[in-house]
């Protein structure tokens, strides 16, 4: 006898568990202030698609799934506001991307997006790909070439 | 680095003004103790005395669907009949409640229950006999004990065939202190 995958947690559960992560993310790509319309963009959005979830899966992904493309159309508009010192984040587990993260604001946003995932939020490729719309070669190709693109930036 | 208050408060405020919430819930507090309480658009559907959210969350979302979020202005009309309530003002509420996933039988229960006066005590049995199974004292008592709106539908009313007050979901404490409430006795 096979039994349900569990469905989804009380909405409350899945946005306690993410909010914090989502907005740090948003303020590393958008700055502070187009941060806050954006989170706001992104939980609403998330809270429209979720009464459709089938599943409990994969639910770290899909929110920063749609937070990159909330942030991507918002990068689209405007041009990222400078990011201030006291804006970057001060804990990361990567010390090298750590070094690079303050430059990451010059990156064309996909590469941006990709690179934020991939050092500073740990995400596997597969789930960089779902974010950006893309194939997993093109999420790895584009981490790469940001990275690429820092180090001739940044200290290497 | 964590969410702002403001910003938190005003997605939440958001997503109910939106429409997107199957369940809103917040707590209050009240002279029998912090209430969770939580409304669909239809109505109230849940009073708990335990101010728990963990025990919660899980059967709402079961029972109403898994857009269940903290969120305040929602309730804010079911704060106010029930602080009119604790505070004399009220002796019927207005609010419509939601108990649509109930099973018919605890429906029909539930509804006769709403009949009962403020300030006056019902049996089991005789609950039982109007909605015309009179044998069916015990099977009302066990539907009372898992009413989902206490207060509102006052299960404290129902009393032992003797005058006891035999039993209560939120302890016996509570249901002496609101029929003393409604007998004037006490205030709480």
């Amino acid at each position: 006898m096979t039994t349900a995958p569990p469905g989804p947690p009380p909405f409350e559960r899945f946005y306690e568990e993410h909010r914090d992560e989502i907005y740090r993310y948003l303020v590393r790509m958008l700055g502070r202030q187009a941060a806050e319309d954006a989170f706001q963009e992104t939980f609403l959005k998330a809270l429209r698609a979720y009464a459709n979830l089938r599943h409990a899966r994969h639910l770290r992904a899909w929110a920063f799934t749609i937070a990159t493309r909330v942030a991507v159309d918002e990068r689209r508009r405007a041009r990222p506001e400078p990011l201030g010192e006291h804006e970057l984040p001060s804990l990361d587990s990567d010390p090298a991307y750590a070094e690079l993260d303050h430059l990451t604001g010059e990156l064309p946003r996909t590469e941006r997006a990709a690179v934020v995932l991939r050092y500073g939020y740990d995400l596997a490729y597969a789930d960089i790909a779902a974010a950006l719309g893309s194939s997993e070669e093109a999420a790895r190709q584009a981490a790469s070439t940001g990275v690429r693109r820092l180090r001739r930036k940044g200290i290497a | 680095m964590t969410v702002p208050t403001d910003l938190d408060a005003r997605f939440r405020a958001e997503a109910a003004a939106q429409g997107l919430l199957d369940v809103a819930y917040d707590f209050t507090d009240s002279p029998v103790g912090t209430l969770l309480l939580a409304t669909t658009t239809r109505g109230v559907c849940r009073i708990s005395f335990d101010p728990e959210a963990e025990s919660e969350l899980e059967p709402l979302a079961r029972e109403f669907g898994s857009r269940v979020l903290r969120s305040p202005k929602p309730l804010d009309p079911v704060r106010r009949e029930l602080d009119d309530y604790f505070e004399h003002r009220r002796d019927a509420f207005d609010l419509p409640v939601d108990i649509t996933p109930l099973p018919t039988f605890q429906r029909l229960v539930l509804e006769e229950l709403a009949r009962v006066p403020y300030g006056e005590v019902e049996t089991y049995g005789g609950l039982a006999a109007k909605i015309g199974n009179p044998k069916a004292a015990r099977a009302v008592g066990g539907a009372l004990n898992r009413n989902p709106v206490p207060i509102v539908l006052p299960c404290h009313r129902v009393v032992g065939s003797n005058g006891s007050l035999t039993g209560y979901a939120g302890g016996l404490e509570r249901k002496r202190a609101l029929l003393d409430l409604e007998a004037g006795r006490l205030g709480l």
